[in-house]
């Protein structure tokens, strides 16, 4: 529960400073790049917010489904604009890979040769990650 | 007009958590089923057929939304994780994640106008490459339809996930640290999920490209707000 109440904590500092400075970002990135900072500076400790954080992204298709129900209220337009619909969805989704890959190709190349891949702790934090194969993952 | 115990937020928090473990279930004897699908068709399903009025639904549902905001904050988990591991690599990583981010919103937001879509829709596909409860505030920042970009968010990841590794692979893209972050740029956790069943360092490099994506893409879209 401490975990969570460090999370409600930068959750809400996200709140109050894009209302009090507007910062023009939305309240939870705010929010995640404060808790990002603290952690770097150790005033928060990894294994006090694991479990909490793991929990949450493990479950956030059950948090973000209402909203996908939803989108009933909107079938009228989807339906009007299809093409623009999918059409946009695949162009893009296409160009984003395709771009991003290639440029982190490019540029991983040359360090890729000297550490030969990834240190082998990369792949065993893979696995602490909200894993849970069975499609819990954030999203 | 409808039961008291139906507009209780009870109602909607109790038949979303039970659709959700019930599409986890399904999902283990038939894997192709995606529990988001089948859980939110279900409720969509249930609620046309019973014409059960969406507000008494809504009412529990806003209740379970509301913890997008901490899951959220969450992300800077895998984030710092990764990072630890991967700062060797930290041009490439960020390079990536800033072109792609980037590419996103101008690709989503010029070819759905070419498509002819409207105003409503283009606005709500431009951050539909990041993880869902970004996308979502983004798209009302930027005076998009938050259950659209959330829809096309999902839809997004799904089509990564399914196509994405093997379009990379024949385009040249097949080391773990690129591969894994264009899907982590392009398809967010979905996309995710799917490599770290298959590679743990794909993986690791999805979830840090993700959560990435995620600031990236929300500093971009401030651009585009004071822009237009």
């Amino acid at each position: 529960m401490t975990g969570f109440a460090i999370l409600m904590a930068f959750l809400l500092a996200g709140h109050v400073i894009r209302e009090w400075w507007g910062v023009p970002l939305p309240a939870n990135v705010i929010g995640m790049i404060l808790f990002i900072a603290a952690l770097g500076l150790r005033l928060v400790k990894l294994e006090t917010v694991e479990k909490a954080a793991d929990f949450l992204l493990r479950h956030m298709m059950l948090f973000f489904a209402p909203v996908i129900v939803g989108v009933v209220a909107f079938f009228p337009l989807i339906g009007r604009e299809a093409p623009a619909f999918f059409g946009g969805l695949v162009v893009s989704a296409v160009a984003v890979l395709l771009v991003t890959g290639w440029t982190a190709r490019a540029l991983a190349g040359k360090s890729a040769a000297a550490s030969g891949g990834y240190p082998a702790r990369a792949a065993e934090e893979a696995q602490n990650a909200p894993e849970d194969g069975r499609g819990g993952t954030a999203m | 007009m409808w039961p008291g115990w139906m507009s209780n937020p009870v109602f909607g928090i109790a038949l979303t958590v039970i659709a959700y473990v019930a599409s986890l279930r399904l999902q283990r004897r038939y894997p192709w089923l995606h529990p988001l699908f089948v859980t939110s068709g279900g409720i969509i399903l249930l609620l046309v057929a019973l014409r059960i009025p969406y507000e008494a639904y809504a009412a529990g549902g806003k209740v379970l939304e509301f913890f997008l905001g901490p899951a959220t904050v969450a992300l800077g988990v895998p984030l710092y994780r990764q990072f630890r591991r991967m700062k060797r690599d930290l041009t490439a990583i960020l390079a990536g994640v800033t072109v792609g981010s980037a590419t996103g919103i101008v690709v989503a937001g010029l070819s759905a106008s070419l498509f002819g879509a409207s105003q409503e829709l283009v606005r709500s596909m431009l951050p539909k490459s990041v993880t869902t409860p970004i996308s979502l505030e983004l798209a009302r920042d930027l005076g998009g339809v938050p259950e659209l970009a959330a829809v096309l968010t999902v839809l997004t990841g799904l089509f990564g996930s399914m196509f994405g590794p093997a379009l990379l692979r024949r385009c040249g893209v097949r080391d773990d640290l690129p591969l894994g972050i264009a899907i982590g740029t392009a398809a967010h956790g979905i996309g995710t999920a799917r490599l770290i069943r298959e590679s743990e360092s794909q993986g690791a490099a999805s979830s840090l490209a993700m959560a990435l994506a995620g600031i990236v893409t929300s500093v971009l879209a401030v651009l585009v707000r004071y822009g237009i």
